[in-house]
């Protein structure tokens, strides 16, 4: 396996995004979003594709760079340290991932509108109030040629704003992966003012019709599809997580060095001194997780599995602890809307829900090794 | 001298052949317990026959130090190539051949700061196993603060003349040599009148005095230097500087804690599923969460040693970041090792059982090598940059 050492093309992309996002992206640009009450920067996600990013795993045949994975997983980071609101991982991810298992002509055709940014899709697995896509028991009637679905998804995050929907549906005799546009008639969607500021939805299928042609992969085989591109979603949404917590242990440090009590800097104090040493140890094995769990997915994706639910259990728990120390370790202003912690805050219990919690992925991890 | 192909694919293969043919099949058994160590040393009882046949077969070869150069006892391996001789060893469960504070400690420190012929003297025996070494730090006064060692070393033209105290000593009672801060000047500053100095224990003067530990074994002791001689020439680095020797030294003694008694670098069974044979399945639900965490901490801390080794390599420094391995590698083994005995219930409360050794011995991993407290600051300090 190639070395847990970022590559120089890796070092690079890093800072190419950070360079941008600091400029267009830093954390008060969420709070703008949330002030006026939107969840999108149209122009922003526009500036992310034209360099190339919404492309980061699309073939380069249909316009994409093919990075793969480990890369995907390094943008996401940068993206987690400004909360940058994104349609990232949904499409660029998650749906670009689905997409590639199957690259026929309009498999291949979505991908191209995915790397130009014309094209946003979300994912709508959930049905309950934890994931767990082997379970779906929404309805995809077998209807002559075609099928009938009536359901509801919820937590679908980008929901609001994608073109496209994957929608996970039971047929009765398996699980298929739809891949059907917001305006098919029968879905409704219900936009959710979540805690993160970011988009999600709640949609409701009503008789909605759909063809063989709607079904991306094979019908009842939704897994081999839907797997790949889950576990690409989960490591760079762990990815995410690092950067967030990268974050708030930033804005942490500094504050340690600067404020004063006692008549000197409270970062002197022992007690907190251990505690952010503690932190960043943490953060160091998460970081560790998360790279391991990209170069797997690149070099060796059949087996890739635990190396995924290792990195998201591990960003979960990570992610929360900062969050909870950065609020703690900064006293009152830390609890104020005008001071940026919150929204880590926010962020970090949204990201820990989406695609499996600690526990669906620690009981992963414990199973593939045999317990 | 075994000759090793530099060509990854070929040379799996040889050591795949040469572990077939030189490893004795009683050293298959991945058993790494105090009982079953091969420490070394010229008093060394080898437990069987089989253990001195893997050693010699082992050193001959160099693989007892498999990257230290050949010139001094090893086989010249790259990282990515010692990374596939502990696949293939773990693949037919060997023991390692030989494990001694010479390989974690000593070693590295002589190979960076030693001289050509310190290196030629001291290293080839370590590698076979000859010579057993022990770590004379800690004093009475100075634990954590080690920089404030008292032993005094008073140079005599020729020889060192060596009197003072050291404590904690682990297998000094056992070892043929010491390597010892001696404070060599009283009117530095203190880290700055320190030397690193080689003491051989059959000197006139060395006495030692085992101390029992709560496991029950009594594996370290109090070491007593009156009127020690030592040749002048036996000081590593420059005199008065032995505190960058010492560091430098504590970083490698670090790693090792962090991975060696957890089991962590490398592949290893699932702590998990270790318990769960053992207590025929995790039904607490409480018991099983807890190990799910810890496996989850296991696999990622084993995977952070993996990368430290890889920055290592690619030539990015990792210096006082090793208290971090030091820190999570050891606060998780006491973890572990508190699930074992909960879930071994009464049966693990008898010493028959053996279980409470090890449960009791791992209390020691966040203590010795610096504390925990004592790794934390070092990270808050150097690492984040915190003041004071
Ligand atoms: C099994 C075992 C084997 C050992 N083997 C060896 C050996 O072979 N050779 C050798 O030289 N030494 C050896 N040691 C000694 C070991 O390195 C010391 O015990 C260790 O450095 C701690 O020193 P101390 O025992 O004096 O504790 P102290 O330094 O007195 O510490 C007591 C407590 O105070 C805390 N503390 C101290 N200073 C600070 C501070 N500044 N901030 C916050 N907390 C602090 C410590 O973390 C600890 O919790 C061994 C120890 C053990 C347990």
């Amino acid at each position: 396996m190639a070395k847990l050492v970022r590559t120089e093309e890796e070092v690079m992309l890093a800072d190419a995004a950070r360079g941008f996002l600091d400029g267009a992206a830093p954390v008060s640009h969420l709070r703008g979003l949330r002030d006026a009450g939107k969840t999108h920067d149209p122009a922003l996600w526009k500036d992310m594709s034209d360099m190339g990013w919404a492309g980061i795993m699309v073939p380069e045949s249909a316009g994409g760079a093919d990075m793969g994975a480990a890369a995907a997983c390094v943008l996401a980071e940068e993206l987690g340290k400004t909360l940058v609101s994104s349609p990232f991982i949904s499409t660029a991810v998650i749906a670009a991932t689905a997409l590639k298992q199957v690259a026929d002509d309009r498999a291949n055709a979505a991908l191209a509108k995915i790397a130009s940014g014309e094209m946003i899709y979300a994912l709508a697995v959930d049905e309950t109030n934890k994931f767990a896509p082997e379970a779906s028991e929404m309805q995809a009637k077998k209807v002559g040629n075609g099928f009938r679905l009536n359901g509801t998804k919820g937590f679908v995050v980008d929901g609001g704003l994608a073109d496209r929907l994957l929608v996970l549906a039971n047929t009765g005799d398996g699980l298929t992966l739809f891949d059907l546009p917001t305006d098919r008639t029968g879905i409704k969607r219900d936009t959710t003012a979540m805690i993160d500021s970011r988009d999600a939805a709640r949609v409701t299928f009503t008789d909605v019709d759909a063809t063989g042609d709607d079904v991306l992969g094979t019908v009842d085989d939704a897994m081999s599809v839907l797997k790949p591109a889950l576990q690409a979603g989960q490591a760079a949404l762990a990815a995410e997580m690092a950067g967030a917590a990268a974050g708030a242990f930033g804005m942490t440090v500094e504050y340690l060095k600067e404020r004063k009590q006692f008549g000197v800097e409270i970062g002197r104090f022992q007690a907190l001194q251990h505690r952010a040493a503690h932190l960043w140890s943490e953060t160091e094995v998460t970081a560790s997780a998360i790279m391991n769990a990209g170069r797997q997915l690149d070099e060796n994706p059949d087996e890739a599995e635990l190396a995924v639910s290792l990195a998201k259990a591990r960003a979960t728990a990570t992610v929360q602890l900062a969050v909870q120390e950065g609020v703690q370790m900064h006293g009152g202003i830390g609890m104020t809307d005008a001071f940026d912690m919150g929204f880590y805050m926010k962020r970090a219990r949204v990201t820990a829900e989406w695609l499996g919690d600690y526990g669906y992925h620690a009981r992963k991890v414990a199973h593939l090794r045999g317990f | 001298m075994t000759q090793f192909s530099k060509d990854l694919s070929v040379f799996r293969e040889e050591i795949r052949d040469w572990l077939e043919a030189n490893c004795p099949e009683e050293m298959r058994d991945g058993a790494i317990t105090e009982r079953t160590i091969c420490w070394g040393g010229k008093n060394w009882n080898f437990t069987s026959d089989a253990q001195k046949t893997w050693l010699d077969r082992a050193s001959a070869a160099g693989l007892t130090v498999p990257k230290w150069p050949t010139a001094y006892g090893g086989a010249g391996l790259s990282r990515d190539q010692e990374k596939i001789l502990q696949d293939e060893m773990g693949r037919i469960n060997a023991r390692p051949p030989l494990q001694s504070f010479g390989i974690w400690m000593l070693g590295p420190a002589l190979l960076q700061f030693g001289t050509e012929e310190q290196k030629l003297e001291y290293l080839p025996p370590i590698a076979r196993g000859e010579v057993r070494w022990c770590q004379g730090y800690s004093e009475p006064g100075a634990g954590s603060d080690l920089a404030n060692v008292q032993s005094k070393g008073e140079d005599k033209g020729d020889h060192w003349l060596i009197n003072g105290q050291k404590i904690w000593t682990s297998y000094a009672d056992k070892a043929d040599w010491i390597f010892a801060l001696i404070r060599t000047d009283r009117e530095a500053p203190k880290h700055k009148g320190i030397s690193f100095i080689l003491i051989n224990m059959e000197n006139e003067g060395v006495t030692t005095r085992p101390i029992q530990l709560i496991s029950g074994s009594s594996p370290f002791c109090e070491t007593f230097f009156d009127d020690v001689k030592t040749p002048i020439g036996n000081v590593v680095g420059e005199v008065n500087r032995g505190w960058d020797v010492a560091k430098y030294l504590l970083t490698h003694e670090r790693e090792m804690i962090s991975a060696g008694g957890a089991g962590l670098s490398g592949g290893g069974r699932a702590f998990g599923a270790i318990l769960n044979d053992e207590v025929g399945g995790l039904s607490d639900p409480i018991l099983h969460a807890d190990a799910m965490r810890a496996e989850v901490d296991a696999l990622s801390i084993g995977l952070t040693i993996e990368r430290y080794k890889d920055m290592a390599e690619s030539g990015q420094g990792v210096g006082d970041a090793s208290a971090m391995l030091k820190y999570m590698g050891t606060e998780l083994n006491k973890t572990r090792h508190e699930l074992v005995m909960a879930a071994g219930g009464s049966d693990a409360l008898e010493w028959e059982d053996g279980r409470a050794p090890h449960w009791l011995r791992t209390k020691a991993n966040s203590i010795e090598g610096g504390t925990s407290e004592v790794m934390l600051s070092i990270l808050s300090k150097r690492v984040l940059g915190l003041p004071g």
